[in-house]
């Protein structure tokens, strides 16, 4: 987030205009977790779609609950320490009159909330690919709920909040390259070096089951994108959300084609797939930067992150660590290079006024963003290795051998995706009940069903 | 009686259906099948991992024929469904001891 930038004579009012625009952007970003499930729920086989689906979606659930009783004080409250937050006025958001500006801007402190709420409830959301196949669904909604409160609150002061020890040594992330995409990749990284690899890994076929919805979840969270990068000067005043946008859409184009003309000389096609990675790896990537380099930069911003994450999403299979979904291979490879390429292709024009070394910045920025990245990097790594280590010693992070074979939808969520059942598959529900008297008494609630049922 | 199998590419099946049809052959069983013979089957690839896909679509058809027609019949099979390119298929007949149809009881050559 920008710093303040207005000063005291002038005190900012509310702007209806920057009110909606936020809102409509917080709007878009709530979008990109459904997408964001649909992208990996395609990529998983027939038996784990729902699962997969579901670990984006419970985000929605378990971390909008915690960002109101206290993830937005943690995140955005009154600095302690440079490393976390606490403002007892944000606790339920209870202390907030709904005509209350967010400090220095033109929007209340609730649309302020509500669009930093959306980026904390995706994050834990990407880590989930990383693990797809083989999480007990109440182990993974455990870690969701601890994990935002141990690692992405804290990580999102460090780095947005006043007085957050990154903000403060002038590490630019424009919207959320560490705070998100290093974070997320690096800790999906840490969970699975404690769960392992999935049962055939290497060994059986996973083929992704539906490259249409892969296809649908990428577009949703391309669309969902520009609020996520436009939406983070919180305003419309100067222009730099709409660099952003811009940057946004061309760095998003050449890393799609610089990832199907990497895998047309490497494997001799063009694949759905590729241009949907590709496309991410694009939006992952301008995210830190977009807001501070030109357009001309951020093609090849996105050109080098598309080519880096075509090659790294092969990694798992030297090294034998089972990134289900390439979280890894496209979150945190593509977050580093964008936080690190400000540190080449930033402008002074945009958000900051930091350059980088190709605009005569020499070296200051570029080591403020290894800074960053490192520690992010770092920290979650380390940090949610220990907390799936804890779950697992605990209530045990993966299902049974049996059960991940079988398929862990219908082990966790008694159901499945899709409806092949041929003879004999399934058999209806019971629909009528015996009269009264034959087998007690009916209540009333039954009655009305049968009712609804015979009509 | 014999029966005729013919394990063929799906999209030759409305040609090898009029070829029966004009034969006289009144009824036939389709399936869908996969499989493969000498030509094996393709590579797919998925962010640079590469799957082999061994089993190709294919239909499987069966025909219930009297002996003296079961030659012919072969022809006419083979001839509907070939293309020219590898991965045709193959057709095969075994003989059958008994064949009844359900509706009336009828058996041997009058059930078919």
């Amino acid at each position: 987030m920008p710093p303040g930038i207005t000063i005291a004579a002038d005190a900012p009012e509310l702007s209806a205009a920057n009110t909606g625009f936020m809102l409509i952007c917080s709007a878009l970003v709530m979008l990109m977790t459904p997408g964001l499930a649909f992208f990996y729920g395609g990529m998983v086989r027939v038996k784990s779609t729902l699962n997969m689906l579901m670990m984006s979606f419970i985000s929605l659930g378990i971390v909008t609950i915690l960002w109101v009783l206290y993830g937005f004080s943690v995140a955005f409250g009154t600095d302690h320490g440079s490393l976390f937050g606490w403002e007892g006025d944000y606790v339920g958001l209870s202390g907030l009159g709904i005509n209350q500006l967010w400090d220095g801007y033109t929007i209340p402190v609730y649309v302020f909330a509500v669009f930093q709420l959306m980026f904390a409830v995706i994050t834990p959301a990407l880590i989930s690919g990383a693990l797809a196949d083989r999480v007990k669904f109440t182990a993974w909604a455990l870690f969701v709920a601890l994990w935002a409160t141990i690692v992405y609150f804290p990580v999102a002061h460090w780095v947005w909040g006043t007085g957050g020890w990154a903000f403060e040594l002038g590490v630019i992330d424009f919207a959320g390259g560490t705070a998100v995409h290093i974070n997320a990749g690096a800790a999906a990284l840490g969970v699975i070096l404690v769960i392992g690899k999935r049962v055939g890994f290497k060994k059986d076929p996973m083929r992704p089951h539906s490259l249409p919805l892969v296809m649908l979840g990428a577009a949703l969270l391309w669309f969902g994108w520009f609020g996520f990068n436009a939406g983070s000067w919180l305003g419309n005043d100067d222009g730099v959300g709409a660099l952003m946008f811009v940057n946004t859409q061309v760095a998003t184009a050449a890393a799609m084609l610089a990832w199907l003309i990497y895998e047309k000389l490497r494997h001799g096609a063009c694949t759905t797939l590729g241009a949907a990675s590709g496309a991410v790896a694009g939006l992952v990537a301008i995210t830190p930067a977009g807001g501070s380099c030109s357009p001309l930069g951020a093609i090849a911003i996105g050109a080098i992150a598309g080519v880096l994450c075509a090659m790294a999403v092969g990694l798992k299979f030297r090294f034998g660590y089972d990134d289900s979904l390439d979280v890894v291979g496209v979150h945190l490879v593509g977050g580093i290079a964008g936080s690190i390429l400000v540190g080449f292709f930033a402008t002074g024009g945009g958000q900051s006024k930091a350059q980088g070394l190709f605009y005569g910045g020499g070296l200051d920025q570029l080591w403020k963003q290894l800074a960053g990245v490192g520690a992010v990097l770092a920290y979650s790594l380390i940090a949610s290795a220990v907390l799936a280590l804890l779950i697992d010693k605990t209530i045990g992070m993966r299902v049974s051998e049996d059960d991940e074979v079988a398929g862990i939808d219908q082990v966790e969520h008694a159901e499945t995706a899709y409806d092949f059942s041929g003879a004999g598959g399934g058999r209806a529900p019971r629909t009528t009940v015996p009269a009264p008297g034959e087998d007690g008494a009916q209540t009333t609630a039954q009655v009305q069903r049968n009712k609804k049922v015979d009509a | 009686m014999k029966l005729i199998t013919a394990v063929v590419k799906p999209h030759r099946l409305d040609e090898i259906k009029e070829a029966l049809q004009a034969f006289g052959v009144h009824g036939l069983t389709v399936t869908e099948a996969s499989g493969y013979g000498r030509q094996r089957g393709h590579t797919e690839v998925y962010r640079g991992a590469e799957y082999t896909v061994d089993l190709v679509p294919k239909i499987r058809i069966e025909v219930l024929v009297d002996d003296d027609d079961a030659e012919q019949l072969i022809e006419v099979v083979v001839k509907a469904a070939r293309t020219g390119k590898i991965g045709d298929g193959k057709v095969w007949s075994v003989p059958v001891d008994t064949a009844v149809r359900v509706r009336t009881g009828e058996r041997g050559p009058d059930a078919l």
